[in-house]
Protein backbone atom coordinates (compact mmCIF):
# COMPACT_ATOMS: atom_id res chain seq x y z
CA UNK A 1 0.00 0.00 0.00
CA UNK A 2 2.59 2.71 0.81
CA UNK A 3 4.74 1.66 -2.23
CA UNK A 4 1.58 2.08 -3.63
CA UNK A 5 1.05 5.58 -2.40
CA UNK A 6 4.46 6.46 -2.96
CA UNK A 7 4.83 6.06 -6.54
CA UNK A 8 1.41 6.85 -7.85
CA UNK A 9 2.63 9.97 -9.41
CA UNK A 10 4.50 7.83 -11.62
CA UNK A 11 1.83 4.95 -12.05
CA UNK A 12 -0.60 8.13 -12.98
CA UNK A 13 1.89 9.58 -16.05
CA UNK A 14 2.68 5.91 -17.28
CA UNK A 15 -1.20 5.13 -17.32
CA UNK A 16 -1.48 8.54 -19.32
CA UNK A 17 1.31 7.76 -21.59
CA UNK A 18 0.25 4.70 -22.65
CA UNK A 19 -3.38 5.50 -23.32
CA UNK A 20 -2.70 8.34 -25.36
CA UNK A 21 0.30 5.77 -27.26
CA UNK A 22 -2.99 4.12 -28.45
CA UNK A 23 -5.12 7.08 -29.06
CA UNK A 24 -1.80 8.05 -31.82
CA UNK A 25 -2.23 4.47 -32.89
CA UNK A 26 -5.64 5.15 -33.71
CA UNK A 27 -4.16 7.81 -35.28
CA UNK A 28 -6.65 10.18 -33.09
CA UNK A 29 -4.46 12.36 -31.79
CA UNK A 30 -3.41 15.49 -33.64
CA UNK A 31 -0.10 17.13 -34.25
CA UNK A 32 -0.81 19.88 -32.07
CA UNK A 33 -1.73 17.69 -29.13
CA UNK A 34 1.34 15.82 -29.78
CA UNK A 35 3.88 18.88 -29.49
CA UNK A 36 1.33 19.73 -26.68
CA UNK A 37 2.54 17.09 -24.80
CA UNK A 38 6.23 17.19 -25.64
CA UNK A 39 6.08 20.45 -24.51
CA UNK A 40 4.27 19.67 -21.25
CA UNK A 41 6.48 16.39 -20.70
CA UNK A 42 9.96 18.65 -20.74
CA UNK A 43 8.43 21.28 -18.36
CA UNK A 44 7.74 18.47 -15.81
CA UNK A 45 11.65 17.65 -15.97
CA UNK A 46 12.79 20.92 -15.83
CA UNK A 47 10.42 21.71 -12.96
CA UNK A 48 10.62 18.25 -10.65
CA UNK A 49 14.93 18.79 -11.30
CA UNK A 50 14.74 22.42 -10.19
CA UNK A 51 12.83 21.75 -7.23
CA UNK A 52 15.77 19.34 -5.83
CA UNK A 53 18.09 22.39 -5.98
CA UNK A 54 15.36 24.89 -4.99
CA UNK A 55 13.07 22.64 -3.01
CA UNK A 56 14.89 20.37 -1.35
CA UNK A 57 18.20 21.72 -0.78
CA UNK A 58 17.40 24.96 -0.66
CA UNK A 59 19.43 27.30 -2.78
CA UNK A 60 17.93 29.76 -5.45
CA UNK A 61 18.97 28.63 -8.77
CA UNK A 62 18.35 31.32 -11.39
CA UNK A 63 19.94 29.51 -13.92
CA UNK A 64 18.29 26.65 -14.97
CA UNK A 65 17.80 27.30 -18.18
CA UNK A 66 21.45 27.52 -18.51
CA UNK A 67 21.82 23.47 -17.87
CA UNK A 68 18.94 23.23 -20.23
CA UNK A 69 20.68 24.68 -23.25
CA UNK A 70 24.13 22.74 -22.06
CA UNK A 71 21.99 19.47 -23.17
CA UNK A 72 20.19 20.79 -25.90
CA UNK A 73 23.35 22.34 -27.86
CA UNK A 74 25.82 19.52 -26.85
CA UNK A 75 23.29 16.91 -26.99
CA UNK A 76 21.78 18.50 -30.41
CA UNK A 77 25.23 18.57 -31.87
CA UNK A 78 26.18 14.81 -31.51
CA UNK A 79 22.59 14.22 -32.60
CA UNK A 80 23.45 15.74 -35.49
CA UNK A 81 26.89 13.96 -35.59
CA UNK A 82 25.54 10.45 -34.98
CA UNK A 83 22.65 10.62 -37.23
CA UNK A 84 24.53 10.07 -40.36
CA UNK A 85 26.45 7.08 -38.92
CA UNK A 86 23.81 5.53 -36.31
CA UNK A 87 20.55 6.53 -38.59
CA UNK A 88 17.61 8.34 -36.94
CA UNK A 89 16.97 5.96 -34.23
CA UNK A 90 17.24 5.63 -30.35
CA UNK A 91 20.67 4.72 -30.53
CA UNK A 92 21.63 8.50 -31.69
CA UNK A 93 18.62 9.40 -29.44
CA UNK A 94 20.09 7.60 -26.22
CA UNK A 95 23.95 9.01 -26.69
CA UNK A 96 22.97 12.39 -27.41
CA UNK A 97 20.68 12.07 -24.27
CA UNK A 98 23.78 10.98 -22.43
CA UNK A 99 26.10 13.50 -23.97
CA UNK A 100 23.66 16.25 -22.96
CA UNK A 101 23.29 15.08 -18.88
CA UNK A 102 26.84 14.60 -18.47
CA UNK A 103 27.98 18.11 -19.98
CA UNK A 104 25.12 20.01 -18.14
CA UNK A 105 26.09 17.49 -14.87
CA UNK A 106 29.66 18.80 -15.22
CA UNK A 107 28.64 22.36 -15.60
CA UNK A 108 26.10 21.80 -12.10
CA UNK A 109 29.52 21.06 -10.45
CA UNK A 110 31.25 23.85 -11.43
CA UNK A 111 28.21 26.04 -9.90
CA UNK A 112 27.77 23.75 -6.94
CA UNK A 113 31.83 24.84 -6.18
CA UNK A 114 30.78 28.61 -6.00
CA UNK A 115 27.36 27.66 -3.96
CA UNK A 116 29.53 25.91 -1.26
CA UNK A 117 30.80 29.51 -0.11
CA UNK A 118 28.17 31.86 -1.27
CA UNK A 119 24.92 32.23 0.49
CA UNK A 120 21.41 33.29 -0.86
CA UNK A 121 21.15 36.01 -3.31
CA UNK A 122 24.59 35.81 -3.84
CA UNK A 123 24.48 32.32 -5.33
CA UNK A 124 21.38 33.15 -7.11
CA UNK A 125 23.02 36.58 -9.01
CA UNK A 126 25.83 33.59 -9.97
CA UNK A 127 23.52 30.80 -11.15
CA UNK A 128 21.98 33.94 -13.18
CA UNK A 129 25.03 35.16 -15.18
CA UNK A 130 25.77 31.36 -15.62
CA UNK A 131 22.24 31.20 -17.20
CA UNK A 132 23.24 34.49 -19.55
CA UNK A 133 27.06 33.50 -20.55
CA UNK A 134 25.84 29.89 -21.75
CA UNK A 135 23.56 31.44 -23.70
CA UNK A 136 25.99 34.64 -25.10
CA UNK A 137 28.63 32.04 -25.73
CA UNK A 138 26.45 29.72 -27.85
CA UNK A 139 25.04 32.87 -29.58
CA UNK A 140 28.79 33.44 -30.69
CA UNK A 141 30.12 30.54 -31.90
CA UNK A 142 30.49 30.26 -35.39
CA UNK A 143 27.93 29.02 -38.18
CA UNK A 144 29.82 25.30 -38.82
CA UNK A 145 30.27 24.61 -34.87
CA UNK A 146 26.71 25.63 -33.21
CA UNK A 147 25.42 27.58 -35.75
CA UNK A 148 25.81 30.89 -33.73
CA UNK A 149 23.13 33.34 -33.67
CA UNK A 150 20.53 31.55 -35.77
CA UNK A 151 21.39 28.65 -34.04
CA UNK A 152 21.45 24.71 -34.18
CA UNK A 153 20.00 23.34 -37.03
CA UNK A 154 19.14 20.31 -38.60
CA UNK A 155 18.55 18.27 -35.14
CA UNK A 156 17.11 14.77 -36.36
CA UNK A 157 13.47 14.52 -35.45
CA UNK A 158 11.95 11.40 -34.24
CA UNK A 159 8.48 10.68 -35.68
CA UNK A 160 6.32 13.87 -34.86
CA UNK A 161 3.35 11.63 -33.49
CA UNK A 162 5.46 9.66 -31.13
CA UNK A 163 8.11 11.73 -29.69
CA UNK A 164 6.26 12.11 -26.77
CA UNK A 165 6.02 9.00 -25.61
CA UNK A 166 9.68 9.10 -25.29
CA UNK A 167 9.39 12.58 -23.56
CA UNK A 168 7.10 10.92 -21.18
CA UNK A 169 9.84 8.17 -20.64
CA UNK A 170 12.33 10.62 -19.44
CA UNK A 171 9.74 12.39 -17.12
CA UNK A 172 9.33 8.61 -15.83
CA UNK A 173 13.48 8.19 -15.52
CA UNK A 174 13.36 11.71 -14.01
CA UNK A 175 10.85 10.94 -10.88
CA UNK A 176 12.36 7.25 -10.45
CA UNK A 177 15.73 8.76 -9.88
CA UNK A 178 15.03 11.94 -8.28
CA UNK A 179 12.15 10.59 -5.67
CA UNK A 180 14.21 7.60 -4.60
CA UNK A 181 17.32 9.95 -3.93
CA UNK A 182 14.77 12.40 -1.54
CA UNK A 183 13.45 9.30 -0.10
CA UNK A 184 16.39 7.82 1.44
CA UNK A 185 19.36 9.06 4.00
CA UNK A 186 20.28 10.95 0.91
CA UNK A 187 17.40 13.19 0.73
CA UNK A 188 17.21 13.60 4.22
CA UNK A 189 20.99 14.93 4.14
CA UNK A 190 19.78 17.27 1.54
CA UNK A 191 16.68 18.40 3.65
CA UNK A 192 18.61 18.53 6.69
CA UNK A 193 21.40 20.81 5.08
CA UNK A 194 18.17 23.23 3.31
CA UNK A 195 16.68 23.28 7.39
CA UNK A 196 19.89 24.05 9.44
CA UNK A 197 23.14 24.04 7.70
CA UNK A 198 25.14 24.48 11.03
CA UNK A 199 23.12 21.94 12.49
CA UNK A 200 23.64 19.77 9.58
CA UNK A 201 27.09 20.18 9.80
CA UNK A 202 27.25 19.54 13.54
CA UNK A 203 25.43 16.55 13.20
CA UNK A 204 28.43 14.64 10.50
CA UNK A 205 26.54 15.33 7.29
CA UNK A 206 28.95 16.40 4.62
CA UNK A 207 27.63 20.16 3.59
CA UNK A 208 30.27 19.54 0.34
CA UNK A 209 29.29 16.53 -1.04
CA UNK A 210 26.21 16.79 -0.99
CA UNK A 211 25.04 20.22 -2.46
CA UNK A 212 27.53 19.28 -5.23
CA UNK A 213 25.08 16.37 -5.76
CA UNK A 214 22.33 18.13 -5.73
CA UNK A 215 23.31 20.66 -8.32
CA UNK A 216 24.80 18.20 -10.29
CA UNK A 217 21.81 15.79 -10.41
CA UNK A 218 19.62 18.76 -11.09
CA UNK A 219 21.59 20.08 -14.23
CA UNK A 220 22.14 16.72 -15.60
CA UNK A 221 18.14 16.54 -15.62
CA UNK A 222 18.29 20.12 -17.32
CA UNK A 223 20.47 18.59 -19.57
CA UNK A 224 18.28 16.11 -20.61
CA UNK A 225 15.83 18.15 -20.56
CA UNK A 226 17.39 20.22 -23.50
CA UNK A 227 18.27 17.34 -25.40
CA UNK A 228 15.04 16.32 -25.62
CA UNK A 229 13.91 19.57 -26.44
CA UNK A 230 16.58 19.79 -29.16
CA UNK A 231 14.64 16.70 -30.67
CA UNK A 232 11.19 18.38 -30.67
CA UNK A 233 13.32 21.62 -32.68
CA UNK A 234 14.40 21.19 -36.36
CA UNK A 235 16.27 24.65 -35.62
CA UNK A 236 16.34 26.52 -32.73
CA UNK A 237 18.29 29.39 -31.28
CA UNK A 238 19.82 30.29 -27.58
CA UNK A 239 18.24 33.43 -27.34
CA UNK A 240 15.27 31.64 -25.87
CA UNK A 241 17.24 29.75 -23.05
CA UNK A 242 17.62 33.34 -20.72
CA UNK A 243 16.31 34.26 -17.69
CA UNK A 244 13.36 34.49 -18.62
CA UNK A 245 13.15 31.23 -19.11
CA UNK A 246 14.54 29.62 -15.78
CA UNK A 247 12.20 32.81 -13.44
CA UNK A 248 9.10 30.66 -15.56
CA UNK A 249 10.85 27.16 -14.08
CA UNK A 250 10.99 28.67 -10.69
CA UNK A 251 7.69 29.99 -10.91
CA UNK A 252 6.48 26.51 -11.44
CA UNK A 253 8.67 24.74 -8.91
CA UNK A 254 7.19 28.33 -6.30
CA UNK A 255 3.57 27.64 -7.68
CA UNK A 256 3.68 23.86 -7.56
CA UNK A 257 4.87 24.21 -3.36
CA UNK A 258 8.44 24.19 -2.34
CA UNK A 259 9.39 20.68 -2.08
CA UNK A 260 6.77 19.08 -3.24
CA UNK A 261 7.35 16.77 -6.68
CA UNK A 262 3.60 16.32 -7.14
CA UNK A 263 2.98 20.36 -6.48
CA UNK A 264 5.50 20.74 -8.97
CA UNK A 265 4.41 18.40 -12.07
CA UNK A 266 0.89 20.03 -11.22
CA UNK A 267 1.99 23.47 -11.88
CA UNK A 268 4.34 22.83 -14.97
CA UNK A 269 1.18 21.17 -16.76
CA UNK A 270 -0.90 24.57 -15.66
CA UNK A 271 1.99 26.41 -17.07
CA UNK A 272 2.05 25.04 -20.07
CA UNK A 273 -1.43 25.18 -20.93
CA UNK A 274 -0.86 29.06 -19.73
CA UNK A 275 1.63 29.64 -21.77
CA UNK A 276 -0.36 28.31 -25.30
CA UNK A 277 -2.98 30.37 -23.84
CA UNK A 278 -0.63 33.36 -23.45
CA UNK A 279 0.86 33.07 -26.52
CA UNK A 280 -2.34 32.61 -28.77
CA UNK A 281 -3.82 36.11 -27.18
CA UNK A 282 -0.73 37.91 -26.41
CA UNK A 283 0.68 38.82 -29.88
CA UNK A 284 3.15 41.14 -31.55
CA UNK A 285 4.11 43.76 -28.83
CA UNK A 286 1.93 41.99 -26.30
CA UNK A 287 4.00 38.96 -26.06
CA UNK A 288 6.42 40.55 -23.62
CA UNK A 289 3.54 40.59 -20.68
CA UNK A 290 3.50 36.98 -20.71
CA UNK A 291 6.78 37.27 -18.53
CA UNK A 292 4.81 40.25 -16.30
CA UNK A 293 2.51 38.15 -15.40
CA UNK A 294 5.17 35.47 -14.67
CA UNK A 295 7.09 37.83 -12.38
CA UNK A 296 3.67 38.70 -10.64
CA UNK A 297 2.41 35.50 -10.21
CA UNK A 298 5.81 35.05 -8.42
CA UNK A 299 5.41 37.87 -6.20
CA UNK A 300 2.13 37.16 -5.13
CA UNK A 301 2.82 33.51 -4.23
CA UNK A 302 5.70 34.85 -2.11
CA UNK A 303 3.70 37.49 -0.20
CA UNK A 304 0.97 34.81 0.38
CA UNK A 305 3.15 32.21 1.55
CA UNK A 306 5.45 34.78 4.14
CA UNK A 307 3.50 37.66 4.82
CA UNK A 308 2.43 37.75 8.33
CA UNK A 309 -0.99 39.66 6.88
CA UNK A 310 -1.97 36.40 5.68
CA UNK A 311 -1.24 33.89 8.37
CA UNK A 312 -5.14 33.52 9.67
CA UNK A 313 -5.74 33.16 5.96
CA UNK A 314 -3.28 30.61 5.06
CA UNK A 315 -4.59 28.79 8.39
CA UNK A 316 -7.77 28.83 7.22
CA UNK A 317 -7.76 27.91 3.49
CA UNK A 318 -4.58 25.67 4.06
CA UNK A 319 -4.82 22.90 1.29
CA UNK A 320 -3.42 19.99 3.29
CA UNK A 321 -5.69 21.04 6.32
CA UNK A 322 -9.03 20.86 4.08
CA UNK A 323 -8.17 17.16 3.17
CA UNK A 324 -7.21 16.03 6.92
CA UNK A 325 -11.05 18.03 7.30
CA UNK A 326 -13.01 16.01 4.44
CA UNK A 327 -10.44 12.80 5.75
CA UNK A 328 -11.56 13.28 9.19
CA UNK A 329 -15.34 13.81 8.16
CA UNK A 330 -15.73 10.74 6.29
CA UNK B 1 45.70 6.08 17.06
CA UNK B 2 47.00 8.78 19.42
CA UNK B 3 48.08 7.69 22.80
CA UNK B 4 44.88 8.09 25.41
CA UNK B 5 45.86 10.45 28.42
CA UNK B 6 45.40 9.63 32.38
CA UNK B 7 45.31 11.43 34.72
CA UNK B 8 47.43 10.66 38.20
CA UNK B 9 44.56 8.13 39.37
CA UNK B 10 45.02 6.20 36.17
CA UNK B 11 41.41 7.26 34.97
CA UNK B 12 41.17 8.19 31.10
CA UNK B 13 40.68 11.85 30.12
CA UNK B 14 38.44 11.94 27.34
CA UNK B 15 38.72 15.54 26.73
CA UNK B 16 41.74 17.64 27.42
CA UNK B 17 41.95 21.47 26.48
CA UNK B 18 45.05 23.06 26.41
CA UNK B 19 45.64 27.24 27.63
CA UNK B 20 42.66 27.75 25.28
CA UNK B 21 42.32 31.18 23.73
CA UNK B 22 40.12 32.86 21.09
CA UNK B 23 39.67 36.91 20.73
CA UNK B 24 37.08 38.52 18.24
CA UNK B 25 39.04 41.56 17.60
CA UNK B 26 39.92 43.18 20.68
CA UNK B 27 37.68 41.04 22.93
CA UNK B 28 38.86 37.86 24.42
CA UNK B 29 36.10 35.80 24.76
CA UNK B 30 37.89 32.67 25.81
CA UNK B 31 41.22 33.34 27.94
CA UNK B 32 43.49 30.04 28.98
CA UNK B 33 41.02 27.59 29.90
CA UNK B 34 42.07 24.00 30.52
CA UNK B 35 39.08 21.59 30.68
CA UNK B 36 40.16 18.18 31.62
CA UNK B 37 36.79 15.73 31.59
CA UNK B 38 37.31 11.97 32.83
CA UNK B 39 35.73 9.63 30.65
CA UNK B 40 32.36 8.95 31.68
CA UNK B 41 31.65 12.05 33.66
CA UNK B 42 29.08 14.53 34.12
CA UNK B 43 30.73 18.01 34.26
CA UNK B 44 29.31 21.30 34.15
CA UNK B 45 30.52 24.95 32.87
CA UNK B 46 28.78 27.40 33.92
CA UNK B 47 29.22 31.58 33.83
CA UNK B 48 27.41 34.69 33.45
CA UNK B 49 26.08 35.78 30.37
CA UNK B 50 28.72 36.38 27.99
CA UNK B 51 31.42 34.52 29.79
CA UNK B 52 32.17 32.79 26.81
CA UNK B 53 30.28 29.50 27.75
CA UNK B 54 29.05 28.56 24.14
CA UNK B 55 31.96 30.18 22.70
CA UNK B 56 34.05 27.36 24.56
CA UNK B 57 31.35 24.63 22.70
CA UNK B 58 32.33 26.29 19.03
CA UNK B 59 35.48 25.49 19.63
CA UNK B 60 35.51 22.36 20.70
CA UNK B 61 33.30 21.34 17.68
CA UNK B 62 35.49 23.24 14.55
CA UNK B 63 33.03 26.00 14.34
CA UNK B 64 35.66 28.51 15.47
CA UNK B 65 39.75 27.74 15.05
CA UNK B 66 41.18 28.95 18.54
CA UNK B 67 44.00 32.02 18.53
CA UNK B 68 45.78 29.53 20.33
CA UNK B 69 45.60 26.17 22.43
CA UNK B 70 44.55 22.92 21.66
CA UNK B 71 42.01 20.59 21.98
CA UNK B 72 42.36 16.71 22.57
CA UNK B 73 39.78 13.46 22.28
CA UNK B 74 40.97 10.87 23.62
CA UNK B 75 44.23 11.57 23.34
CA UNK B 76 43.91 12.54 19.83
CA UNK B 77 44.40 16.76 18.56
CA UNK B 78 41.31 17.47 17.30
CA UNK B 79 42.34 21.34 17.11
CA UNK B 80 40.65 23.38 13.66
CA UNK B 81 39.08 20.13 12.53
CA UNK B 82 35.54 20.46 10.81
CA UNK B 83 32.51 20.79 12.32
CA UNK B 84 31.76 17.53 10.42
CA UNK B 85 34.76 15.69 11.09
CA UNK B 86 34.70 16.46 14.83
CA UNK B 87 31.34 15.00 14.99
CA UNK B 88 32.55 11.68 12.91
CA UNK B 89 35.14 12.03 15.92
CA UNK B 90 32.58 11.53 18.51
CA UNK B 91 31.47 14.77 19.76
CA UNK B 92 27.83 16.05 19.30
CA UNK B 93 26.08 18.81 20.37
CA UNK B 94 22.81 21.00 21.04
CA UNK B 95 22.59 24.67 20.40
CA UNK B 96 21.34 26.84 23.34
CA UNK B 97 19.28 28.65 20.33
CA UNK B 98 17.27 25.16 18.59
CA UNK B 99 18.35 24.52 15.59
CA UNK B 100 16.28 21.69 14.22
CA UNK B 101 15.56 20.10 11.08
CA UNK B 102 12.18 22.18 11.49
CA UNK B 103 10.45 20.84 8.72
CA UNK B 104 11.51 17.01 8.58
CA UNK B 105 9.71 15.36 11.18
CA UNK B 106 10.77 13.86 14.28
CA UNK B 107 11.60 11.17 13.29
CA UNK B 108 14.01 12.10 9.99
CA UNK B 109 15.49 14.34 12.93
CA UNK B 110 16.87 11.42 14.06
CA UNK B 111 17.50 9.50 11.07
CA UNK B 112 19.49 13.02 10.05
CA UNK B 113 21.58 11.83 13.34
CA UNK B 114 22.24 8.24 12.05
CA UNK B 115 22.98 9.15 8.51
CA UNK B 116 26.81 8.11 8.51
CA UNK B 117 26.31 4.88 10.30
CA UNK B 118 23.39 3.81 7.32
CA UNK B 119 26.05 2.38 4.55
CA UNK B 120 24.64 2.52 1.40
CA UNK B 121 25.34 4.46 -1.50
CA UNK B 122 23.38 7.19 -3.74
CA UNK B 123 23.29 4.46 -6.43
CA UNK B 124 22.37 1.78 -4.12
CA UNK B 125 19.54 4.51 -2.91
CA UNK B 126 18.27 5.49 -6.22
CA UNK B 127 18.05 2.02 -7.61
CA UNK B 128 16.48 0.84 -4.08
CA UNK B 129 19.00 -2.57 -3.88
CA UNK B 130 18.85 -4.58 -1.28
CA UNK B 131 20.89 -2.70 1.05
CA UNK B 132 19.08 0.35 1.00
CA UNK B 133 15.82 -1.22 1.72
CA UNK B 134 17.54 -3.44 5.02
CA UNK B 135 19.44 -0.22 6.54
CA UNK B 136 16.14 1.58 6.35
CA UNK B 137 13.99 -0.80 7.94
CA UNK B 138 16.48 -1.35 10.61
CA UNK B 139 18.15 2.34 10.98
CA UNK B 140 14.17 3.48 11.20
CA UNK B 141 13.71 1.00 13.95
CA UNK B 142 17.25 2.12 15.56
CA UNK B 143 15.68 5.71 15.55
CA UNK B 144 12.41 4.75 17.27
CA UNK B 145 13.94 3.06 19.71
CA UNK B 146 16.18 6.46 20.65
CA UNK B 147 12.99 8.78 20.34
CA UNK B 148 11.79 5.88 22.64
CA UNK B 149 14.64 7.11 25.21
CA UNK B 150 13.39 10.81 25.16
CA UNK B 151 9.34 9.96 25.62
CA UNK B 152 9.42 10.90 21.84
CA UNK B 153 7.90 7.89 19.94
CA UNK B 154 4.67 9.26 19.73
CA UNK B 155 5.60 12.51 18.52
CA UNK B 156 7.48 10.38 15.65
CA UNK B 157 5.82 11.64 12.45
CA UNK B 158 4.87 15.38 13.66
CA UNK B 159 7.29 18.07 11.86
CA UNK B 160 9.91 18.84 14.61
CA UNK B 161 8.68 22.60 13.98
CA UNK B 162 5.44 21.28 15.96
CA UNK B 163 6.63 20.33 18.98
CA UNK B 164 6.54 21.86 22.07
CA UNK B 165 9.44 23.81 23.22
CA UNK B 166 10.55 21.50 25.61
CA UNK B 167 10.17 18.30 23.72
CA UNK B 168 12.15 20.07 20.94
CA UNK B 169 15.15 20.56 23.43
CA UNK B 170 14.95 16.72 23.94
CA UNK B 171 14.61 15.64 20.08
CA UNK B 172 18.09 17.93 19.95
CA UNK B 173 19.88 15.93 22.38
CA UNK B 174 18.01 12.45 20.54
CA UNK B 175 19.40 13.82 17.45
CA UNK B 176 23.34 14.29 19.07
CA UNK B 177 22.89 10.68 20.36
CA UNK B 178 21.66 9.46 17.44
CA UNK B 179 25.21 10.39 15.40
CA UNK B 180 26.93 7.74 17.93
CA UNK B 181 29.35 9.94 20.25
CA UNK B 182 31.97 9.45 23.27
CA UNK B 183 31.56 13.18 24.21
CA UNK B 184 28.22 15.00 24.75
CA UNK B 185 27.80 18.82 24.70
CA UNK B 186 24.73 20.53 26.01
CA UNK B 187 24.33 24.17 25.59
CA UNK B 188 21.51 25.05 28.17
CA UNK B 189 19.72 21.97 27.61
CA UNK B 190 16.59 23.62 30.38
CA UNK B 191 16.55 26.89 29.47
CA UNK B 192 12.80 27.81 29.34
CA UNK B 193 11.94 24.57 30.58
CA UNK B 194 9.30 24.65 33.63
CA UNK B 195 10.39 22.63 36.74
CA UNK B 196 8.64 19.67 35.55
CA UNK B 197 10.01 19.43 32.57
CA UNK B 198 13.96 20.35 33.60
CA UNK B 199 13.39 17.28 36.49
CA UNK B 200 12.17 14.85 33.38
CA UNK B 201 15.46 16.34 31.32
CA UNK B 202 17.82 15.25 34.46
CA UNK B 203 16.27 11.63 34.61
CA UNK B 204 16.63 11.34 30.72
CA UNK B 205 20.22 12.95 30.92
CA UNK B 206 21.17 10.62 33.98
CA UNK B 207 19.46 7.42 32.20
CA UNK B 208 21.96 7.59 29.11
CA UNK B 209 24.44 8.77 30.77
CA UNK B 210 24.10 5.18 32.58
CA UNK B 211 23.08 3.16 29.26
CA UNK B 212 25.26 4.71 26.78
CA UNK B 213 28.04 5.08 28.80
CA UNK B 214 28.54 8.65 27.55
CA UNK B 215 30.74 11.73 28.84
CA UNK B 216 28.74 14.80 29.10
CA UNK B 217 29.74 18.67 29.28
CA UNK B 218 26.95 21.10 29.83
CA UNK B 219 26.62 24.47 30.03
CA UNK B 220 23.82 25.64 32.41
CA UNK B 221 22.00 28.82 33.86
CA UNK B 222 19.79 26.65 36.05
CA UNK B 223 21.45 25.93 39.84
CA UNK B 224 19.32 23.35 40.55
CA UNK B 225 20.21 20.66 37.62
CA UNK B 226 23.70 21.63 37.43
CA UNK B 227 24.11 20.85 41.59
CA UNK B 228 21.82 18.26 40.74
CA UNK B 229 23.74 16.03 38.55
CA UNK B 230 27.22 17.42 37.42
CA UNK B 231 30.11 16.08 39.43
CA UNK B 232 32.68 18.60 38.59
CA UNK B 233 32.30 22.30 37.64
CA UNK B 234 34.38 25.10 35.82
CA UNK B 235 33.25 28.42 36.50
CA UNK B 236 34.09 30.96 33.77
CA UNK B 237 33.81 34.56 34.04
CA UNK B 238 35.05 36.91 31.54
CA UNK B 239 36.44 34.31 29.46
CA UNK B 240 38.77 33.43 32.04
CA UNK B 241 38.41 30.16 34.64
CA UNK B 242 37.39 31.48 37.72
CA UNK B 243 36.91 28.22 39.24
CA UNK B 244 37.06 24.43 39.11
CA UNK B 245 36.49 21.28 41.12
CA UNK B 246 34.23 19.75 42.87
CA UNK B 247 30.38 20.86 42.33
CA UNK B 248 30.23 21.06 46.00
CA UNK B 249 33.42 22.88 46.68
CA UNK B 250 33.18 25.29 43.63
CA UNK B 251 29.56 26.88 44.34
CA UNK B 252 30.66 27.38 48.25
CA UNK B 253 33.79 29.22 46.48
CA UNK B 254 33.08 33.08 47.74
CA UNK B 255 34.38 34.77 44.59
CA UNK B 256 32.00 32.10 42.78
CA UNK B 257 29.20 33.68 44.61
CA UNK B 258 29.91 36.96 44.07
CA UNK B 259 30.67 36.52 40.43
CA UNK B 260 27.78 34.54 39.45
CA UNK B 261 25.23 34.39 41.74
CA UNK B 262 25.42 38.10 42.63
CA UNK B 263 24.84 37.49 46.28
N1 LIG C 1 31.62 35.36 16.37
C1 LIG C 1 31.81 36.29 17.32
N2 LIG C 1 32.32 37.49 17.00
C2 LIG C 1 32.51 38.44 17.95
N3 LIG C 1 32.21 38.27 19.24
C3 LIG C 1 31.70 37.10 19.63
C4 LIG C 1 31.45 36.05 18.69
N4 LIG C 1 30.92 35.00 19.35
C5 LIG C 1 30.83 35.38 20.64
N5 LIG C 1 31.29 36.63 20.80
C6 LIG C 1 31.38 37.34 22.09
O1 LIG C 1 32.06 36.53 22.99
C7 LIG C 1 31.51 36.68 24.29
C8 LIG C 1 31.13 35.34 24.84
O2 LIG C 1 29.97 34.90 24.19
P1 LIG C 1 29.30 33.49 24.48
O3 LIG C 1 28.17 33.35 23.54
O4 LIG C 1 30.33 32.44 24.45
O5 LIG C 1 28.76 33.70 25.96
P2 LIG C 1 27.99 32.67 26.87
O6 LIG C 1 28.85 32.41 28.04
O7 LIG C 1 27.54 31.50 26.10
O8 LIG C 1 26.76 33.56 27.34
P3 LIG C 1 25.21 33.16 27.55
O9 LIG C 1 25.07 32.62 28.91
O10 LIG C 1 24.50 34.45 27.39
O11 LIG C 1 24.86 32.18 26.50
C9 LIG C 1 30.35 37.64 24.18
O12 LIG C 1 30.79 38.92 24.56
C10 LIG C 1 30.03 37.60 22.71
O13 LIG C 1 29.50 38.84 22.29
MG1 LIG D 1 25.77 30.73 25.50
Amino acid sequence: MGKFKNNINCIAIAAFTVIFAVLSLLGVVKASTANLLEDIAIKIILAVSLSLVVGFLGELSLGHAGFMCVGAYLGGKMSVILVEPLGNGFLTLIVSLLVGALCAAACGFLIGLPALRLRGDYLAITTLAFGEIVKTIFMNTSKESFGGPEGLTDTPRFDKNYFYIVCFVMVLVTLFVIQNLIRSKHGRALKAIRDNEIAARATGINITNYKLLGFVISAAFAGIAGVLFSFTKTNFSSQMFDYNYSIEILVIVVLGGMGSINGSIIAAVLVTFLNRYLANILTGNLAVLKDLIYALVLIAIVIYNNAPAFADFREKHNARKLIEKVKGGS
Amino acid sequence: MAEKIFDADGNEIILKTDHLCIQFGGLKAVNDVNLEIKKGELYGLIGPNGAGKTTVFNILTGVYKPTSGRVYLSGEDITGKSPMDVNKKGIARTFQNIRLFSNLTVLENVMVGLSNQIPCSVFESVFRLPRHKKSEKEYTERAHELLKVFGLDEFADYLASNLPYGKQRKLEIARAMATNPTLLLLDEPAAGMNPNETQELMDDITFIRKNFGITILLIEHDMKLVSGICEKLTVLNFGTELAKGNTSDVLADAEVVRAYLGE
